[in-house]
């Protein structure tokens, strides 16, 4: 069911991406990103790569779930399940059938900021992969059929994430931080919402947020730097020069210290918190970055690890990320572990975060960290779609393309005192957001 | 069907990712060398020279169907206590070694196999190939390092079944399909097993299995045959070789009823359905039906285009979701897995009768010329892509390899699959679908009218 993505799914990939953007540092010799900039005037970055005679193309247009209009939250969701269910002469079966038959990977995906996109194909294929993808992207068909059928597995999707403790939780989460702002909303949006969701809908879409001027491109294969040029006028050239006008205001979060605990007749609870992080521009990102690693980002290092998987046994899972949206920011935490030690483990959690609050952190853990951050950059390059999404993700964050020769020089930079004076800002256990989900012992709503 | 489970969630997703295109790609196109040290363990080298990195795996030839009676979960629990210390190292210091280094490790433990890995700078894996040599026989676990790693892996079997109604049917259904091979029991154990499972017998399944002779070492990236064997006599090559040992499974016997196995519960708000049918695979059972029972897996249940899901959902409208998994490369029995979820309105017993004439259609007509010639194409074409990865082709051969199979097993299956013909899918067909050796599997809302749970 491609269409069907939890709400907590799509967390993960954001964090995912953001690890992404932040390790591409390889040395130029061993991968060099080009611009390449199409007769009619369309910028993609480029990585030749002759290894293998495939090509991955992938894609983003800005403006994303959050652009979603009030009534209609679920309106992008649905429309990437769609773009690859019939386009211009091809209903959806035949559609599908010539990407199955041709082994080309053609899927889109919407996120709070960006509605994307990816294509893979054998070289040999290329002529149809990349006729697919224009016709999926300018002349989408939208019959009934796919139209009712994509609906209903969104549908029965949404209703699974009534249920799902993650999911739960994560809705209830954004709603709390987000009371009034677009990112509260549910990306995938609501049964009602979706229900409510007509064909119209789905052309506006298209026609409104589709277009050359909010798109993003980076392409990792073999194919030469004049073939992609042309193939991306003849694929991306007949979008309309500009998207329809958006803005969506930039917001602090609001988390001022609240407990919500959502019983549900489970034996795990769920935990999230959460706070207000730092921007991508924040000249204090890369300190948060390495500090968010030290602190529960390094999966079997970090401290929140080492104190309450390794040395109490109370998590299978524990960790935190930061999430710069384009209009805001979040620290988020996530924990999992039976009712009974629910609040111990939150306790825990708290105390570390006030411990690395005041005290900051040592020389040999910044120097590990900076070892493993610095040195594991090659190790994001390890496929072409990999490498392709990096393409996408530096030039979505608006970083230069010599990131990949610099970024390591902005790890190695940050210092201990930066580390504890970030951490100083970022960190405050008591405006924490917490949500539990499940029985737990010992917890209960503020007010 | 989650039937591996790993240190870690965090590789998990692509762990299983890369399985499902294992039994749709092992191709003959990652080109492995390999050679065996002396002491009787095997090495394979899958060259891949885009960047400077490895992925160094060490594979054991043990899962948790050969664990003993009583003692379910013992191969994933000595998995997990794998990351604690050695004679030489304190407990937690291989991690931090690891990072400390730039590299990226994770372990997973499946029904037939259990594996290390690090993903690292090429210059780096001297380290991590010393570092793993000393774990294969060195490891010191104390009641201060278990008792701990109990809770954890408690709670991840509270968040991957207990949590999870669809997941608690899962075990339910696989103990119901096997009537006595140990796949009858779950990798990451039954609750009261995991609680009861002390150091010695722990130490005691360590030293029989955890030996060099039970071991395949892979490495896949900038690294040659010639480059690694000395480094892999080195460390690997001086541990010495221990008596052989025998997987001795209980044996499933013939089947010959059909089960079925119904979950109500309160928690859950989408229906599903799933049969299993008891399948020969290539270790077990006729083994000639294998590579058809790949193919017709890939007509009828993958993809948008694929039978099940045109009739089912796009023509019938009865489902929401249907296909079919078919897993032929254990080292017992194989798994063929036809599943659906309803359309909201369509019963249970409506969409099973759906399903069952489209077996019984391919039990009459078999598959046509066109979806075979098309099946096969698509097939072959992915093993292009299997080659893209730096871990895949290590995972693929590793796997193969643990589970009791050979490289040409691997590197020949582009051939085997594009000679199979529509007559050995009918004969496939026949053999697989045959009710008596299946479960079907219900997962239904709790039933409101009686306010119980049936």
């Amino acid at each position: 069911m491609k269409t069907i993505q939890l709400f907590w799914v799509e967390v993960l990939f954001f964090a995912v991406s953001l690890l992404l953007i932040l390790s591409i540092t390889l040395p130029a010799q061993a991968i060099t990103a080009q611009q390449v900039t199409s007769p009619g005037g369309i910028k993609a970055w480029f990585v030749a790569d002759h290894t293998n005679p495939i090509l991955t193309v992938k894609f983003t247009f800005r403006g994303g779930a959050a652009l979603d209009p009030v009534g209609k939250e679920g309106l992008s969701n649905l429309v990437s399940g769609l773009l690859d269910e019939g386009a211009g002469d091809l209903k959806s079966t035949a559609f599908q059938q010539t990407l199955e038959d041709l082994a080309i990977g053609l899927s889109f995906s919407s996120g709070r900021d960006e509605f994307g996109g990816r294509m893979k194909t054998l070289v040999r294929n290329q002529d149809m992969a990349f006729k697919l993808l224009r016709l999926s992207l300018s002349n989408p068909r939208f019959d009934t059929e796919p139209v009712e059928r994509i609906r209903s597995q969104i549908l029965v999707g949404l209703k699974q994430n009534l249920e799902d403790p993650h999911s739960i939780a994560s809705q209830a989460l954004f709603k709390t931080l987000y009371p009034t702002h677009a990112y509260g909303r549910p990306t995938n949006g609501t049964i009602g919402s979706v229900e409510g969701l007509k064909a119209i809908d789905l052309r506006a879409f298209v026609q409104q947020r589709l277009a050359k001027d909010n798109l993003i491109i980076g392409v990792v294969g073999d194919i030469s730097a004049e073939e992609l040029g042309k193939r991306l006028d003849t694929t991306f050239g007949l979008l309309p020069a500009k998207a329809a006008p958006w803005k969506i205001e930039k917001i602090d979060p609001i988390s001022k210290g609240q407990t919500i605990v959502i019983n549900r007749d489970i034996p795990q609870s769920s935990i999230l918190v959460a706070e207000k992080g730092l921007m991508r521009e924040d000249p204090d990102f890369y300190a948060a970055y390495v500090l968010n690693h030290m602190f529960g980002g390094g999966s079997f290092t970090s401290r929140l690890y080492t104190e309450i998987r390794e040395k109490r046994g109370l998590v299978y899972s524990v960790s935190t990320g930061l999430y710069p949206f384009d209009n805001s920011a979040l620290i988020l935490g996530s924990a999992g572990t039976a009712n009974k030690r629910a609040h111990e483990t939150l306790s825990v959690i708290k105390t570390e975060w006030d411990k690395m609050a005041a005290r900051g952190v040592s020389k040999k853990e910044l120097n590990d960290a900076k070892t493993y951050l610095t040195g594991s950059f090659p190790l994001r390059f390890s496929s072409s779609g990999r490498i392709a999404s990096m393409l996408v993700g530096m030039q979505s964050a608006q970083l230069p393309i010599d990131y990949l020769q610099t970024r390591n020089s902005l790890i190695e930079a940050v210092t201990k005192d930066d580390i504890k004076r970030v951490a100083k800002k970022l960190l405050k256990s008591e405006n924490l957001v917490i949500i539990v989900v499940g029985r737990p012992d010992g917890i209960k709503s503020t007010n | 069907m989650l039937i591996f489970i790993a240190k870690s969630a965090s590789r998990l997703l692509v762990f299983v990712g890369l399985v499902s295109l294992a039994s749709t790609a092992q191709a003959g196109v990652f080109n492995p060398e390999t050679f065996m040290l002396k002491n009787g363990m095997q090495v394979v080298v899958i060259p891949n020279h885009r960047l400077p990195v490895v992925t160094h795996m060490v594979w054991y030839r043990v899962g948790s169907a050969d664990e003993a009676a009583n003692e379910s979960g013992i191969a994933h629990f000595l998995e997990h206590l794998m990351f604690k210390g050695t004679k030489k190292r304190s407990n937690g210091e291989f991690s931090e070694i690891v990072a400390r280094n730039g590299g990226q490790e994770n372990a997973f433990t499946s029904t037939d196999y259990t594996a290390y890995h690090q993903t690292i700078a090429v210059d780096r894996l001297e380290l991590m190939m010393e570092m793993e040599a000393d774990r294969m026989t060195n490891l010191v676990i104390t009641p201060k390092e278990v008792e701990p790693e109990r809770q954890v892996v408690l709670e991840e079997r509270r968040s991957r079944v207990e949590n999870n109604p669809g997941s608690i049917l899962g075990e339910h259904l696989n103990a119901a399909l096997f009537l006595s091979h140990p796949y009858r029991n779950p990798v990451i154990g039954w609750k009261h097993d995991i609680e009861g499972l002390n150091i010695d017998r722990i130490l005691a399944f360590y030293k029989r299995w955890y030996a060099p002779n039970n071991a395949i070492l892979v490495v896949a990236g900038d690294i040659t045959a010639a480059k690694l064997k000395p480094l892999a006599e080195k460390y690997y090559g001086k541990i010495p070789s221990q008596p052989e040992t025998v997987r001795r499974r209980a044996k499933e016997p013939p089947q010959h009823a059909e089960r079925r196995v119904t979950l109500r519960d309160k928690r859950v708000r989408q229906p599903s359905w799933r049969r299993t049918y008891l399948a020969p695979g290539l270790q077990w059972g006729d083994k000639t039906h294998t590579y058809p029972l790949e193919v017709l897996s890939n007509i009828i249940g993958s993809g948008t285009s694929s039978r099940f899901y045109q009739s089912l959902i796009v023509t019938q409208k009865l489902a929401v979701s249907a296909g079919v998994h078919y897993s032929g490369d254990n080292r017992g029995p194989g798994r063929f897995i036809v599943y659906a979820s309803p359309m909201p309105g369509t019963s249970i017993d409506k969409l099973q009768a759906a399903v069952e004439e489209q077996i019984a259609l391919l039990i009459k007509g078999g598959v046509t010329s066109d979806e075979l010639t098309r099946a096969k194409t698509r097939m072959e074409s992915k093993a292009v892509y299997a080659r893209d990865s730096l871990s895949g082709g290590a995972r693929v051969i590793g796997s193969a390899l643990a589970a009791g199979l050979n490289i040409s097993d691997v590197e020949s299956w582009p051939e085997h699959i594009s000679a199979v013909t529509q007559v050995q899918i009918q004969d496939a067909i026949k053999a697989v679908f045959n009710s008596n050796r299946s479960v079907t599997g219900v997962l239904l809302p709790e039933d409101k009218s009686s306010g119980i749970n049936k």
